[in-house]
């Protein structure tokens, strides 16, 4: 009998050699004459265990990482097959049952449900694993009460704006239009981020069925997701599983026999921060340069090519199938306070553990860093967090009780943005990262408004100054200024949040600007 | 100096005919513009400006709007690259994990800047901000092939490894 092995295919995985261990297990399985079945599934977000391999057993899967291409020899010299004999359970690399792993088991998988677990090709694995559930409730309601049951869910936008995905959806269901559309946001372009690169490459068909119960709740035929050009083997992966819906009548005219028709397309974007924005990102699907507009008109009454357009970002959408699979309540039943459901929270940057953790709000990120990050991965103290990507604020040790809620970030003049986590240690400097701020900022504006487009490269020159010492304090109260400028009178989020980076930096971290006090 | 303004696609065997064929394939397409350039770039590994006018014209753009786009985003290139082209993610949580370091090193490595090209014209250098790799920072990617917890020793060999394949092919 052949024993089942899985190693994943995530890109992750393979950035530390998850490839060489497939091929070490199967030419080392054929020398020995051991029948072996590689299946290769999505990662489970365990990324410091990476490559983690897990072997299917009567009792669960048992895993064994981090493995290197050269541990597979010794793996099969402990027989790591059968799990039961001794010299497997001795081997330094087994981890036991990956169910019973207390990093995954104290999670809350919603959305994640089935990630690490399917092949993330198979459309046979995604039915047998609850696929599809969503969108057979979702045929049997009205478009009205499938709106009204994300409104319900209280699931606010995951990309980083949190405004309520039903909201959105019913302001398109509201619109006449020959033509609507349903545009995914995965232009994932945030650092510390990677939680919508994992969806499309470890479960590509839950944000095709979100994407298509999206389109029969607001009457929109044609899907496009505005996929980063960063991100090949996205781009592969979801591609396949189109294909491979289309096939099985999933996507396409009639779908499942229904008179609703959905098509989807990948569109690769081209690198560029900005796109990100939701109408830049449309002026960029559309074949221009990816300039923001002016809001309003609003995407959802006129969108792309000027049509009513539901712009979601993967993980809202992705979110979608297991609301309408079982219901609004189970999900508004996770969460605080008008932050409901889950959220795939991504831990980066310097930590010991770094990884997709997916859990109800209101967790602390003192929890988070240490009880599941296991504090810095250099050993030194965690000096600051930047949460919710380039444009987050950073926090000092003094704010890390804060609980992961969007009201709770705002209180404290930060953004949750994406859920994104990036651990910096005691050797960061501070006024180094704000100088990246501007800089960051200058290189990705679209150059559509002077406060982002002239303020950016300004900030990087005042900067500068007080790095070397010129007029201190007069050039802070300067940057406060220019910040001023950039945070009300920019025309997106881009030079708009630039200054919650570096003013944050200059407010908790003064010594590293080398003044007394943050109040000058 | 006429030389250097000689587009090198223009001397490819065969690409005029090539071109007209992947603007009939897109030019169909509701905003057919990216995917478009992204064909012509797969092809070649970069979008010579002699296709502009031909691109502008299929498309009712003008060859300034065609420049506009291809100048506005990052991914792509206007000259032809080295033979392999290596990124290095300069985005925080990379920075939190020593890129700075790697950054320099591979510059020294391979003698040149950002945005620039090994002399033997193996290796093309660029930044990115952010390649989805975050939770095995620093991470580097190497034409289509990503790595993480990139050492210094680490960049060194694949440098080596694409220096090696410049000598074969």
């Amino acid at each position: 009998m052949s024993t089942i092995v899985y190693v994943p295919r995530d890109s992750s995985a393979l950035s530390v050699g998850a490839e060489k261990v497939a091929s070490a297990i199967s030419q080392e399985a054929a020398k020995r004459g051991i029948a072996v079945t590689i299946v290769r599934n999505g990662s489970r977000g365990l990324y410091w265990l990476e490559t983690m391999l897990e072997v299917a057993t009567d009792k669960g899967r048992v895993a064994y990482g981090p493995v290197k291409a050269a541990d597979v020899s010794g793996l099969f010299e402990a027989n790591f097959l059968n799990t039961e004999a001794a010299s497997a359970k001795a081997h330094p690399l087994n981890l036991g049952l990956t169910e019973e792993l207390a990093w995954l088991k104290q999670q809350q998988r919603l959305t994640f449900a089935r990630v690490g677990i399917t092949d993330p090709l198979s459309l046979e694995d995604y039915l047998a694993h609850d696929g599809y559930q969503g969108l057979k409730n979702a045929l049997a309601l009205s478009a009205a009460d499938i709106v009204k049951t994300v409104t319900d869910s209280g699931l606010r936008g995951r990309g980083g704006a949190a405004f309520p995905t039903g909201i959105k959806w019913n302001t398109v269901l509201g619109c006449a239009a020959d033509q609507k559309y349903i545009v995914c946001n995965a232009d994932e372009g945030d650092s510390g981020t990677y939680s919508d690169r994992m969806i499309m490459e470890n479960d590509p068909y839950v944000l095709i069925e979100g994407m298509t119960i999206a389109g029969i709740a607001v009457g929109a035929t044609q899907g496009y997701i505005y996929l980063r050009s960063e991100y090949p083997h996205a781009l592969a992966v979801l591609n396949e599983a189109i294909a491979k819906a289309q096939q099985a009548g999933y996507l396409g005219d009639n779908i499942l026999g229904s008179s609703y028709g959905f098509t989807l397309e990948v569109r690769r974007a081209a690198g560029a921060y900005v796109c990100g924005e939701e109408t830049s990102l449309l002026e960029s699907l559309e074949g221009k340069r990816g300039l923001v507009r002016f809001k309003p008109p609003l995407p959802a009454i006129e969108g792309l090519f000027g049509k009513p357009t539901v712009v979601n970002n993967v993980i809202s959408l992705a979110t979608v199938p297991i609301i309408l699979h079982k219901g609004a309540q189970y999900y508004a039943d996770y969460g605080m306070g008008r932050s409901r459901g889950t959220l795939p929270i991504q831990l980066a940057g310097n930590i010991k553990q770094a990884g997709l953790i997916e859990l109800a709000f209101g967790i602390t990120l003192r929890e988070l860093l240490y009880d599941y990050g296991g504090g810095s991965a250099s050993g030194r103290p965690i000096k600051a967090v930047q949460v919710g990507g380039p444009l987050g604020a950073f926090l000092p040790e003094s704010q890390f009780d804060t609980p992961l809620d969007y009201e709770a970030f705002t209180a404290i003049w930060a953004v949750l943005g994406h859920g994104g986590i990036v651990a910096f240690d005691d050797t960061v400097d501070m006024a180094k990262m704000a100088r990246y701020a501007f800089e960051f900022c200058a290189i990705e504006s679209c150059g559509k408004c002077t406060p982002c487009r002239i303020g950016s490269t300004r900030g990087v020159e005042v900067i500068d100054k007080i790095i070397a010492g010129t007029d201190r304090v007069k050039n802070i109260k300067l940057v406060r200024d220019l910040s001023d400028t950039m945070l009300n009178g920019s025309l997106c989020a881009l030079g708009g949040m630039t200054p919650y980076p570096v003013l944050s930096a200059i407010n908790h971290f003064p010594e590293d600007f080398n003044i007394k006090d943050a109040t000058v | 100096m006429q030389d250097t303004l000689i587009d090198q696609a223009s001397v490819q065997a065969g690409w005029s005919e090539k071109l007209d064929q992947l603007i009939a394939q897109y030019k169909s397409l509701p905003g057919a513009l990216l995917p478009l350039l992204h064909a012509i770039q797969d092809e070649l590994s970069y979008i010579p400006e002699s296709a502009y006018p031909k691109i502008a014209q299929a498309l009712s753009l003008s060859v300034a709007e065609v420049h506009g786009v291809v100048s506005f985003y990052h991914h792509f290139k206007t000259h032809k690259p080295g033979r392999h082209v290596l990124q290095i993610c300069r985005a925080e949580s990379c920075q939190a994990m020593g890129s700075e370091g790697l950054e320099a090193h591979a510059k020294q490595c391979l003698s040149i800047d950002y945005h620039e090209t090994s002399l033997d014209q193996a290796v093309t250098l660029e930044p990115v901000y952010c390649l989805g790799n975050c939770a095995l920072s620093p991470a580097v990617m190497m034409d289509e092939e990503i790595f993480g917890r990139v050492s210094k020793a680490d960049l060194e060999a694949l440098i080596h490894d694409a220096k090696k394949t410049e000598a074969q092919a």
